[in-house]
């Protein structure tokens, strides 16, 4: 541990290139934004850092509270949803045939590999009014006769309306689920449920007592992995969503967009980053906690 | 590195020089604009990534054109290299915001691009475009006598008409029962709804609700901007979606019947599906004029000049304006249509040179100050939210 005392050149080498990315790339530039939150728009081009709360307060007028409350509550539920698909899909991979399970990950992992704005055009094909699932759904129709019954098929408006949002958000951050689930019921140790089992419980309690507890980790970190982006994304909402369908992420690339306000457009970045903390910051206490009670 | 990298590093210096002389005053004022900041990191980043090649005297073949989408002829790009060896490097971008956001902590290392008339009024005002060199671009002639000069840019200092044009309602004739010639069909009427998709620019949604309340598109009061987002606000549920700049491929797919849109957009899909059409509404539209700018800090100054003279051989002007379906403002180029076979398809097209009656309704946006374009934005963020 206390090695690198003795190698302090090896040390800085090595610790050089990476504490530079972190200062210069990303701390610097963060620094950088939150004086702009604390700062006023002075003509088309110019701001001036005058250590002003307005931007802050502003954030706080009903409209915006409105879009924060709504972008919680979607990504809560794009949460549960890919909570709720993605459980049995990383038991499954887990408790598959060695042989398989390559494949099955490579499926999960596969859309990651393409840009995630070519998949959000590829759900507009999917979900428009002459989309895939349509026409599918059209030929199902017509192959069992009910355009006979019932008169011709009549598509179902899948897409600019926040159906399309919360599918389009869950798709995209699946893998960002399944991921950490999988690996945490990867370790499971058979053994505990093998004796569960033999003691008597049945397949339900079993999971509730022993699966769910055990495989917790893997699903906060899930929930973590998924809600934050969740929150801040606004490609989606943008490319998929109707006229009700923006979130605070959008309200933030207006404003360093067209709005033309990047002091407000910063507050508002940095007081979706305090939410954040905050929400770690109480769930590291709790965690804290309830290892001391255990303790 | 080139001579406008250096040439910001040296910026950068003596700007630090000068605060290095005086200390106490620096500390005490500290107010570092965006712009200061960004060209100096941006300066700092240039020097530590780019290695020595320092090229001098004549620029290199190259070129970078920031345009809009599906706003340049098929083979217009490879004859300007055919012509000059210059090869052009094309990004889009979809509003003139997007473009302003890009240029506006200084030039990424674009030559040329084409805001629009009020974007290139707020951008001369920034002091974001460079003066053109009028004896390097001597195919200006070419241009009509109205776009010679202009009251966003008196003297055509900075900006050269490329296309002029309507924003109006592309529609779907199979699917309405008359000619949706009003506003009131996209805005305020329950006949087409779930089938109306609206612009995503802020500016022109609200004008042109501001038109269809008898009010000027150029509107600063706040109580007539209100009452237009009202309006919009109401017929919220009407309304499929905001498209940004994609309207006319939603009324291709029939995801929409009715869309507010560029003419020459409408006209581009009205090529390959005939039953597709274009009005400007009876209350009055927006006229625009897309403008060739080289912005500050362009890299290569002389191929912008070289291109900007390029666009306006009338030949290439002809050509380009054929394939893009909008209005050319250059008498040569339109001459030469002329005496083309289908030329007259398109110089009598109402809906690319509307008739006279159409262009006095017409308003042009104007660039109206910082405190007006907040008073939009606040208010798109409410119908947003709504």
């Amino acid at each position: 541990m206390e090695s690198w005392r003795k190698h302090p050149l090896v040390f800085w080498v090595f610790a050089l290139p990476g504490t530079f990315w972190l200062f210069v790339f990303f701390l610097a530039p963060l620094a950088f934004i939150w004086l702009m939150s604390l700062g006023e728009k002075r003509g088309i081009v110019d701001i001036d850092i005058t250590w002003t709360l307005a931007n802050y307060a502003r954030a706080f007028e009903p409209v915006y509270v409105k879009i924060i409350w709504k972008s919680v509550w979607i990504s809560a539920l794009v949460t549960l949803l890919c909570l709720l698909i993605a459980y049995p899909v990383a038991f499954a991979i887990a408790f598959a045939r060695p042989r398989w399970k390559p494949w099955m990950l490579l499926g999960v992992i596969l859309p990651f590999w393409i840009n995630m704005l070519v998949r959000t055009y590829a759900l507009i094909a999917v979900f428009r009014t002459r989309g895939y699932v349509n026409f599918g759904l059209e030929w199902l129709y017509n192959a069992l006769w009910l355009d006979k019954l019932f008169g011709p098929f009549e598509p179902f408006t899948l897409l600019y309306n926040n159906f399309a949002v919360v599918a389009g958000i869950v798709y995209v951050y699946m893998p960002f689920m399944v991921l950490p689930l999988y690996a945490s019921i990867e370790k499971l140790d058979r053994s505990y449920l093998e004796a569960s089992l033999d003691l008597g419980a049945s397949q339900a309690r079993t999971f509730w007592k022993v699966t769910w507890p055990l495989t917790m980790p893997g699903v906060v970190s899930g929930i973590i992995l998924v809600f934050i982006p969740a929150l801040g994304s606004f490609l989606i909402p943008d490319l998929l969503g109707g006229t009700n369908a923006q979130m605070i992420g959008n309200v933030i690339a207006r404003q360093f967009k067209s709005a033309n306000d990047w002091p407000f457009g910063a507050a508002l970045s940095f007081l979706l980053m305090y939410a954040t903390f905050g929400a770690l910051a109480i769930r590291a206490l709790m965690a804290g906690r309830k290892s001391s009670m255990e303790v | 590195m080139d001579n406008n990298q250096k040439k910001a590093i040296m910026a950068s210096k003596t700007r630090k020089e000068e605060e290095g002389s005086l200390p106490m005053r620096a500390k005490r004022s500290f107010r570092p604009t965006r712009r200061n900041f960004l060209t100096g990191t941006g300066a700092a980043i240039a020097a530590i990534s780019f290695g020595p090649a320092v090229s001098f005297g004549a620029e290199e073949k190259k070129l970078n054109f920031y345009n809009w989408d599906t706003y340049i002829g098929e083979t217009t790009l490879a004859d300007f290299k055919k012509a000059t060896g210059i090869s052009v490097k094309m990004d889009l971008f979809a509003d003139n915001d997007e473009l302003l956001a890009k240029l506006k902590n200084g030039n990424p290392g674009y030559d040329v691009i084409v805001p629009t008339n009020d974007y290139v009024e707020r951008m001369i005002k920034a002091g974001m475009l460079m003066e053109l060199d009028h004896a390097k671009i001597p195919n200006f002639k070419y241009l009509e006598k109205r776009f010679q000069d202009a009251k966003f840019d008196p003297g055509r200092k900075y900006s050269i008409t490329y296309m002029w044009g309507t924003i109006g309602v592309g529609y779907r004739p199979s699917k309405v029962k008359e000619t949706p010639d009003s506003w009131k069909y996209l805005y305020d009427s329950d006949e087409y709804a779930g089938k109306i998709a609206l612009l995503a620019e802020a500016g022109t949604v609200i004008g042109c609700a501001l038109q269809y309340l008898g009010y000027s598109f150029n509107s600063t009061s706040a109580e007539e901007i209100a009452k237009a987002a009202d309006l919009i606000i109401r017929n919220k549920k009407n309304i499929k979606t905001f498209a940004a700049d994609n309207g006319q491929d939603l009324l291709a797919s029939g995801e929409v019947d009715l869309t507010q849109e560029w003419n020459g957009d409408i006209l581009q899909v009205m090529e390959e599906d005939k039953d597709i059409g274009f009005v400007v509404p009876k209350e009055g539209a927006l006229l625009w004029q897309d403008c060739l700018c080289i912005p500050k800090g362009a890299p290569h100054p002389d191929n912008a000049h070289a291109f900007i003279n390029f666009m306006n051989e009338p030949e290439i002007a002809a050509n380009n304006a054929l394939y893009i379906q909008y209005a050319t403002p250059n008498a040569a180029a339109k001459a030469l249509i002329a005496k083309m076979k289908d030329g007259k398809d398109y110089l009598e097209n109402p809906a690319i040179f509307p008739p006279a009656a159409v262009m006095a309704k017409l308003e042009e946006a104007v660039y109206l100050g910082e405190a007006r374009a907040k008073l939009i934005q606040d208010a798109w963020t409410k119908i947003q939210a709504a």
